[in-house]
């Protein structure tokens, strides 16, 4: 799901109806096959307020399983809308086959004209890019809607009810970003761990073994679970928690399905904005607009990619890459000539790869240069006492490290890593999870109730080591309660 | 570009007006809203001045909501934004905790959010929900008259006549099935005698008049009636059957009422001068739980409010809550008026009795042993005496306090409670009516 926020402006009402919609959808349509292009059939709805605000408290989704966060979701929204802290978005894709978007009936011909262009910018990164290749598209609204069909048949069972489902639910939703990111990685088989734990014990061939005493192999211990550290936390209770019910286990795999179909829109998101940016200026450059028209067209476009100091933007941020990446390979200056050397690529090819094999994090650390980073006055903050201080600029010496806290911040590396490490810790099938501390704490009432839900889920006693303040600690969660202890 | 051509789905009012679909969910976290509110109810009443209000008025609750607990960083996770151009190192950016500057990305939800924000009540689904676990304690059956609290309708059998919004549509319709059956029973004899002959008859006459020549071997019409109006079977095989007034059902409702027995609660407030605004503003606010409490869960209960300084004496709604007096205090004052109309309107014998007093105890000490003999009087007769000192803090160590005075009352069902600020209004309320007190008698 991609939503291009209003940034309030009130659009001019052109009067316009249906058919031209499907006429300059032609117009784009052709704009874009002949930029290159390659996008899913389309579908667009149109929608009033109300419509968009229930497809935004719920991802976009035509059909979801209800829950109550996403009704507090929905008052949220209505709420900013009604007091006009926020505007709508102009419109919302979803990356399915074929992608579905909603447009708001109520916009001027200039943005919804906008917005198609804007939409078939995402229609392509959503086919082309790496990390959409595991979200199947053409099965997106279908599995949704199983699974919504499923949660309320056992809200409706009258053996299982609301408030169990909700107790399942409100506990998986708190771990359900603690699974793979990068879900182009293989995720290997019990087995197939086993084959590698085999093999590594073994070592490496040794090419002079007959004047070397031989080497004592110590065997793996192949009863250890898991044999290597597991981030699918949901998964990993459905598979070794024996006392889960099956309509349990089957919403533990519900929301994980759903967590692992966002994490791709997380991973990409700037990336992913900029993209649709670049060719909705691209197409509506190209589409020799009427100067009323244009006018409204280049107002708008301002608006939706300008900065916003203390904030990443990333329309903006997006989009300074893109073109910046575009003009070092079509025109580099003698200075980037010198330093990178010559491309060996033309500027569509280069970006036309790059949309397919990075990530906001590859993204960012490849392609954002030096000199952008100052253009772009990008800093580093943090918390000193009760406020937040620019610790860091992008000057000569700062750069790198505001880049790398920049990459700590995108995607899904906004989120904790943690880690099954042991489901039988002390022999008690108290189950071992770590925190991979990169630096940050974990905030530690939200790591609190969180690891209460774990426990809940997993029905024993639950342990998470983590650094506190910089020293190693055990956040342990039982039935007496949650204590923290200090580790050696 | 693959695939055929993009589909524009045309916006139609019928589908926005069917598409109210987070309304379950939007229910549902309302009513997790309202369990939150009976949670934090202390804080709310001791936040919102809600003495004397209109109970259509809208409060605007403040709610710690129901936050979604995630695995997230906290404050020690550098974050990166973008400036204004010159940013400088040092330069303050922003506060923690709230509008904390990083992605306006909501979708990860990886900073612990403020989750605060207000909602709507009015004062009366407010009361509601504080006295959900409230009653009366102690109430006991007296003889005689016995009022009502709380009703409730059940259905009960089904009705010939009734309201529209009651009508039974299956009933009715059962019904007029019934009547069409047994109507004419002869006249279906007639139409299944065409089925079994229909070719050659139909042939001849047509099916009218096949059905009229049936009809008169059958004698279900004379020669007679056929000849004024040829087609009459026919007619009367095919005929409209419209429901009658006879066929309506309604459900019918009765009203099942919970009896209870009589009560009769006394108010006995201060108004001396001692009872400086804030202290006024306690026993207001402790009454007027009370006064509504009573109000909205009994139906017939009487309320007698009596204000007393050195005289007492019986008023109304209005001036109770609103009314401010002065001079010295004599508690007896207000104990021997609540124990004279005790006296000439409720005997106990056939009323449950609950008295409730408050207070700054600052008494004429003369008065101390008058107040004491009548206290204990009123302790014997009343279900429930309870008194309450206010006793706003700092206050209390330069002024005589009844509570030692009170002390040496030995009755069960007295109970004392002393409110130093307007967090403990509510604690205490709940300290006498909640139903699961433990019984010390």
């Amino acid at each position: 799901m991609s939503a291009t926020p209003n940034a309030g402006a009130a659009p001019r009402i052109a009067p316009w109806n249906l058919n031209d919609l499907v006429e300059w959808d032609r117009r784009i349509r052709d704009k874009a096959a002949e930029f290159g292009l390659d996008c899913y059939p389309q579908e667009f709805e149109l929608c009033d307020h109300t419509g968009m605000l229930g497809y935004m408290a719920y991802s976009g989704m035509p059909s979801h399983y209800p829950h109550w966060s996403y009704g507090k979701s929905y008052e949220k929204l209505k709420t900013l809308y009604d007091h006009g802290v926020s505007g709508l978005p102009y419109e919302m894709v979803i990356d399915s086959n074929p992608a579905i978007a909603y447009l708001m009936r109520d916009n001027s011909l200039l943005l919804q004209v906008l917005t198609i262009a804007h939409v078939y910018g995402h229609n392509d990164f959503f086919k082309n890019n790496f990390t959409f290749k595991s979200t199947r598209a053409e099965l997106t609204i279908e599995a949704f809607k199983a699974a919504a069909m499923r949660v309320r048949r056992y809200v409706e069972d009258p053996s299982i009810g609301v408030e169990q489902v909700e107790r399942i639910l409100d506990a998986a939703h708190a771990l359900s970003w603690q699974c793979r990111r990068n879900l182009a990685i293989k995720k290997l088989t019990p087995l197939e761990q086993m084959a590698r734990a085999e093999e590594t014990a073994q070592g490496q061939p040794d090419p002079f073994q007959k004047i070397h005493a031989r080497k004592q192999i110590e065997a793996p211990d192949f009863h250890k679970v898991p044999l290597e550290p597991d981030e699918d936390l949901l998964l990993f209770i459905r598979d070794h928690n024996p006392f889960l019910a099956d309509w349990e286990k089957d919403l533990l795999t519900i929301v994980d399905e759903e967590a692992k179909y966002f994490i791709s829109m997380m991973e990409t998101k700037i990336m992913n904005e900029g993209w649709a940016s670049y060719w909705h200026k691209k197409i509506l450059e190209s589409l020799e607009l009427e100067q009323g028209l244009h006018l409204e067209f280049i107002v708008n476009h301002n608006q939706v990619v300008r900065p916003i100091p203390g904030q990443i933007n990333p329309y903006h941020l997006g989009l300074k890459i893109w073109e910046d990446i575009y003009r070092r390979f079509t025109n580099p200056t003698a200075e980037e000539i010198k330093r990178d050397g010559s491309p060996v690529k033309s500027g569509t090819e280069k970006i036309f790869e790059v949309r397919e094999v990075e990530r906001d994090a590859s993204f960012i650390r490849r392609y954002l240069t030096e000199d952008l980073m100052r253009e772009m006055d990008i800093f580093e903050y943090e918390a000193r006492g009760e406020e937040l201080v620019v610790s860091k600029v992008a000057d000569e010496e700062g750069w790198q490290e505001v880049k790398a806290t920049l990459i700590k911040n995108v995607g899904t590396n906004s989120i904790p890593v943690l880690k099954v490490e042991d489901a039988d810790f002390g022999q008690n099938r108290t189950l071992y999870v770590k925190h991979y501390h990169d630096g940050r704490d974990l905030h530690i009432e939200y790591a609190e109730k969180s690891l209460n839900y774990l426990q809940q889920l997993w029905g024993r006693e639950v342990v998470l080591e983590t650094v506190l303040d910089g020293k190693r600690s055990l956040l342990c969660c039982n039935d007496r309660g949650f204590s923290v202890r200090a580790l050696k | 570009m693959s695939g055929g051509d993009t589909i524009f789905r045309e916006y139609r009012i019928s589908d926005a007006e069917r598409s109210d679909r987070s309304a379950g969910d939007r229910l549902r976290h309302r009513q997790k809203v309202r369990e939150s509110i009976r949670e934090n109810i202390a804080d709310i009443i001791a936040e919102e001045s809600i003495i004397g209000k209109s109970k259509d008025r809208v409060i605007k609750v403040p709610l710690r909501g129901i936050k979604e607990y995630r695995f997230v960083y906290g404050d020690n996770a550098p974050g990166a934004s973008q400036g204004d151009g010159d940013s400088r190192p040092g330069q303050v950016v922003g506060k923690t905790g709230k509008d904390r500057p990083g992605k306006g990305d909501e979708q990860a939800g990886d900073r612990p959010g403020v989750d605060y924000y207000e909602t709507d009540v009015t004062l009366e689904e407010l009361i509601e929900i504080m006295f959900e676990d409230l009653e009366l304690p102690n109430l006991e059956r007296r003889a005689l008259r016995e009022i009502q609290s709380d009703y409730s309708s059940r259905r009960k059998g089904y009705r010939k006549v009734g309201i529209r919004i009651r009508l039974d549509k299956r009933r009715t319709a059962k019904q007029r099935v019934m009547r069409m059956l047994a109507s004419d029973k002869r006249i279906d004899a007639v139409a299944r005698a065409l089925e079994e002959s229909k070719a050659d008859r139909e042939l001849d006459t047509g099916v009218e008049g096949a059905l009229d020549e049936i009809a008169l071997e059958e004698g279900v019409l004379d020669e007679e009636a056929l000849a004024a109006s040829p087609g009459a079977a026919f007619q009367r095989v095919h005929r409209r059957f419209p429901f009658h007034q006879n066929d309506l059902r309604y459900k019918h409702v009765e009203i099942d009422t919970k009896e209870e027995s009589n009560a009769a609660v006394i108010c006995i407030m201060d108004t001396s001068g001692s009872m400086d605004t804030m202290k006024k503003y306690l026993a207001r606010s402790f009454f007027f739980l009370l006064y509504q409490f009573i109000s909205t869960r009994y139906r017939n209960v009487e309320i007698v409010l009596i204000a007393h300084h050195t005289e007492a004496s019986e008023v109304t709604e209005e001036e109770f809550f609103h009314k401010g007096e002065s001079g010295g205090t004599f508690i007896s004052s207000g104990y021997a008026k609540a124990l004279e109309i005790i006296a000439a309107r409720y005997h106990p014998s056939l009323w449950n009795l609950y008295a409730f007093h408050c207070s700054d105890g600052d008494n004429f000490d003369s008065d101390n042993p008058a107040a004491l003999k009548d206290a204990e009087e009123l302790a014997g007769i009343c279900n429930l005496f309870g008194y309450g000192e206010i006793k706003p803090l700092g206050s209390r160590y330069y002024e005589s306090s009844m509570l030692n005075v009170f002390r040496r009352i030995q009755a069960p069902n007295f109970h004392t409670v002393l409110i130093e600020r307007k967090e403990d209004i509510w604690p205490s309320f709940k300290a006498f009516l909640a139903k699961d007190r433990v019984k010390e008698a």
